[in-house]
């Protein structure tokens, strides 16, 4: 079979089994979408701006585990794409962004559009690559697919001149079966005398504490991990990136840890004498002030990547493998070993967790004039069952849906975590909802966020995307003017907008339903007629609280144990 | 400590910055930096010498792993092995002073490569150590330039690096 180099690239989606692919046109991926529009395997969503293209596939990604594809055109298509990219390389998410490039004669020489993506995304992707010759792209665009979803995930640049897509060069195409590569071998299993070892730790431990991270989202391991922690009847907590690994509505769930976690949870993690660590990476925000981390705790660290081992934290048992086979031999162990073996000392532990718990410290202060945020999230969680897709942008509300959402399942809670990227959220529900349009998609957003990937709404009517927008409105750049109250005696430096548009109209001028929402007393009937709205979008625009803050706080520099409490 | 650094990278365009871009990205430092083709087209070997405190070298190591065009690293600290690194040095030699340049090349087995009136240009071979040595013995002897090429480190005995099967 001879095909031209567009040709080829969609050949290749087929084969990958991509349904879908994000993008946005411009001249030098013009030979692409020719061939695109020549054949009905795989769709397109056109997007509005590329930043929303890679959030919708990221969103994509997440909500199914597969990977996200995205096209965008040289130059200014291609930084556009650059936050999208960041934000999936730091949460570790499997992509495939396809970048157009000048032609093949002309790079280097400052052409019309012509910006050095490999250059560019170097340090934000797992791995990119030139196409420079069309007999290359079956080949490049296999170890793509390979490299992006194998190992530890992420987001892979494939940058393609202009002439190599060139509908007049045709050339054979086989789409290569497999794939190996000498430099690049990521480690599956782990090593069996260290997983001893930790088990040995493990069934011993006296106040242990389970800790756990995207890890095991992004490995598939939620069924391992909660059957080893049921058996072992251990504490668990979640970082932002892991929650729904492990259902949020059973007793041994401690919440969230780190900055804005529990005080249960980040106390038990203070307090621990073993302490589990499974594909979660000892951030910043949840390690707080590293000298002060887990002072009394063994440490044993379950992940796919040699690098994050031992990176922030020095650990006592490494293991370096997939948590799921690693979990799967370990729950085999801890079988073998009848479980935990501290009964006694386990149930003072527990005794204590429950003081700790008794602090309530995720109550507020109630209020029948204003709406609280923390309500709102609530109610939501009620209204749709605690089943819905949840994606999130960053700010304080992300730390409400965090908190206030329980995660029962894995692969619900959409967020950036990693870099944190306003506007992220939007795009990624209609990625989510894209991949399932019969489940309940929310995204859970602040008036600030929104307003970066805004005209994604337009998206979002071209493909009929019903998602439910909740927006979380204080009027403030919350979290911004939160840390300005706590730490700069309450200077407001630009964190309040004067002017917000009528988000109701805005919503309407794209074809949607808007809601404004300002007493407590509406927010439940406002979600479930929102709810109830099946083929709509619906942009919700609660008016909350302006001075709210989220609680408890771990303060930059404190320990885990130096909570500030509401 | 200081640390050198053996890497055998896949011979495709960007190598080298992909190095360079991770030492700048995360904070490590560059002594210094080699590149070569080896004997194996494919392959592309790399030197670096660079320092840090354990933790900071395993880092250094692990984060050079992960980068998919790496095939092989080898912290040379690791294992009995030879440095060299070769310097060429130009020197203004008047007089009495050339006398003194040509002994102390010979001292340190080096050799005067160009000659002009003036100067002396000398090529010296060996550690990095011996090599400092050479210019604190030139003393007050004015350098013009000097130019070296950075470590370079193999393995004692007949073993090489090796390249993982796939
Ligand atoms: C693209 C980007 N720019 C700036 C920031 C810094 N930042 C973090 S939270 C925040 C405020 C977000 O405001 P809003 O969306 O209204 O959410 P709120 O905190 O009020 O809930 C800002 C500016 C960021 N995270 N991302
Ligand atoms: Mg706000």
């Amino acid at each position: 079979m001879e095909l031209s180099g567009g040709q080829i690239l969609v050949e290749c989606l087929k084969s990958e089994g991509v349904d879908t692919v994000f993008g946005y046109p411009g001249g030098a991926v013009l030979h692409i979408y020719d061939a695109l529009y020549q054949q009905e395997h795989v769709n397109h969503v056109l997007v509005r701006h590329e930043q929303g293209a890679v959030h919708m596939a990221d969103g994509y990604a997440r909500a199914t585990g597969k990977p996200g594809v995205v096209l965008v055109t040289s130059g200014p298509g291609a930084t556009n794409a650059v936050t999208g990219i960041a934000t999936a390389h730091m949460d570790s998410i499997p992509l495939v962004v396809f970048t157009g490039q000048v032609h093949s004669a002309l790079i280097g020489n400052d052409a019309f559009q012509e910006v050095d993506n490999v250059g560019i995304t170097r340090p934000c992707v797992k791995h990119n690559f030139m196409v420079k010759d069309v007999r290359d792209m079956a080949e490049t665009i296999k170890k793509a697919f390979y490299v992006a979803t194998t190992g530890r995930p992420g987001p892979v640049v494939v940058d393609i001149p202009k002439d190599v897509t060139d509908p007049k060069v045709k050339v054979p195409f086989e789409y290569p079966e497999k794939v190996a590569m000498r430099s690049y071998q990521p480690t599956e299993k782990g090593h069996s005398g260290q997983i001893r070892k930790a088990v040995d730790l493990i069934v011993n431990a006296e106040r242990p504490m389970i800790y756990t991270g995207g890890g095991v989202i992004l490995g598939r391991a939620a069924d391992e991990l909660t059957h080893f922690t049921r058996k072992l009847g251990y504490p668990i907590t979640q970082t932002l990136m892991g929650l729904g690994a492990y259902p949020a509505n059973d007793k041994q769930f401690l919440g969230m840890l780190g900055m804005h976690g529990t005080y249960e949870a980040n106390m038990g993690m203070h307090h621990c004498d073993v302490l589990i660590a499974i594909g979660a990476r000892f951030d910043d925000r949840v390690t707080g002030d590293l000298s002060k981390f887990c002072p009394h705790a063994k440490i044993v660290h379950v992940d796919i990547d040699p690098s994050s081992i031992s990176k922030n934290v020095i650990v006592d048992v490494p293991i370096v493998g997939a948590v799921k086979s690693v979990l799967t031999e370990m729950i085999e162990l801890v079988n073998q070993a009848g479980g935990a073996k501290k009964t006694k000392e386990l149930e003072s532990w527990w005794d204590q967790i429950e003081q700790w718990r008794g602090m309530k410290c995720l109550e507020y202060k109630w209020s029948d004039e204003i709406i609280k945020p923390q309500y709102v999230v609530q109610k939501l969680w009620e209204v749709t069952g605690g089943d819905a897709f949840v994606t999130s942008d960053v700010g304080q509300h992300q730390m409400w849906a965090a908190q206030y959402y329980g995660f029962n399942k894995p692969h619900r809670w959409i967020n950036s975590g990693g870099l944190g990227t306003m506007g992220f959220g939007l795009p990624a529900a209609l990625g989510a909802k894209w991949a399932f349009p019969d489940e309940e998609v929310a995204c859970v957003t602040g008036e600030g966020s929104i307003q970066m990937c805004s005209q994604e709404l337009s998206t979002a009517l071209q493909y009929q995307l019903p998602i439910k927008i909740v927006s979380l409105n204080n009027g403030y750049l919350g979290m911004v003017r939160q840390w300005q109250e706590f730490f700069y005696s309450g200077r407001y430096a630009m964190s309040y907008m004067e002017s917000l548009p009528d988000f109701v109209k805005l919503a309407e001028s794209y074809g949607h339903v808007g809601m404004r929402i300002e007493k407590p007393s509406d927010v439940e009937g406002a979600l479930r007629e929102a709810f109830a709205m099946k083929d709509r979008l619906v942009f919700m625009d609660f008016q909350t609280d302006p001075e709210e803050n989220v609680y408890p706080m771990v303060p930059a520099g404190a320990g885990l144990n130096e909570m500030i409490l509401l | 400590m200081r640390h050198i650094i053996s890497i055998l990278m896949e011979n495709e365009a960007g190598a080298l910055s992909r190095v360079a871009g991770l030492f700048s990205a995360r904070g490590y430092n560059i002594e210094s930096l080699c590149v070569a083709p080896t004997h194996d087209e494919s392959l592309s070997r790399l030197t670096l010498v660079t320092s840090g405190d354990e933790q900071v070298i395993e880092q250094i190591v692990k984060q050079l792993n992960k980068l998919i065009d790496v095939v092989k690293v080898q912290d040379m600290a690791d294992t009995a092995h030879i440095e060299r690194e070769l310097m060429l040095v130009k020197l203004q030699a008047f007089d009495a002073v050339r006398e003194e340049v040509y002994r102390l090349a010979d001292i340190f087995r080096g050799q005067v490569i160009d000659v002009t009136e003036s100067s002396y240009t000398v090529q010296l071979v060996g550690p990095g150590s011996k090599l400092d040595a050479f210019i604190d013995a030139l003393g007050s002897i004015p350098v013009v330039e000097i130019v070296r090429s950075g470590a370079l480190g193999i393995s004692r005995g007949p073993r090489g690096m090796l390249v993982p099967e796939v």
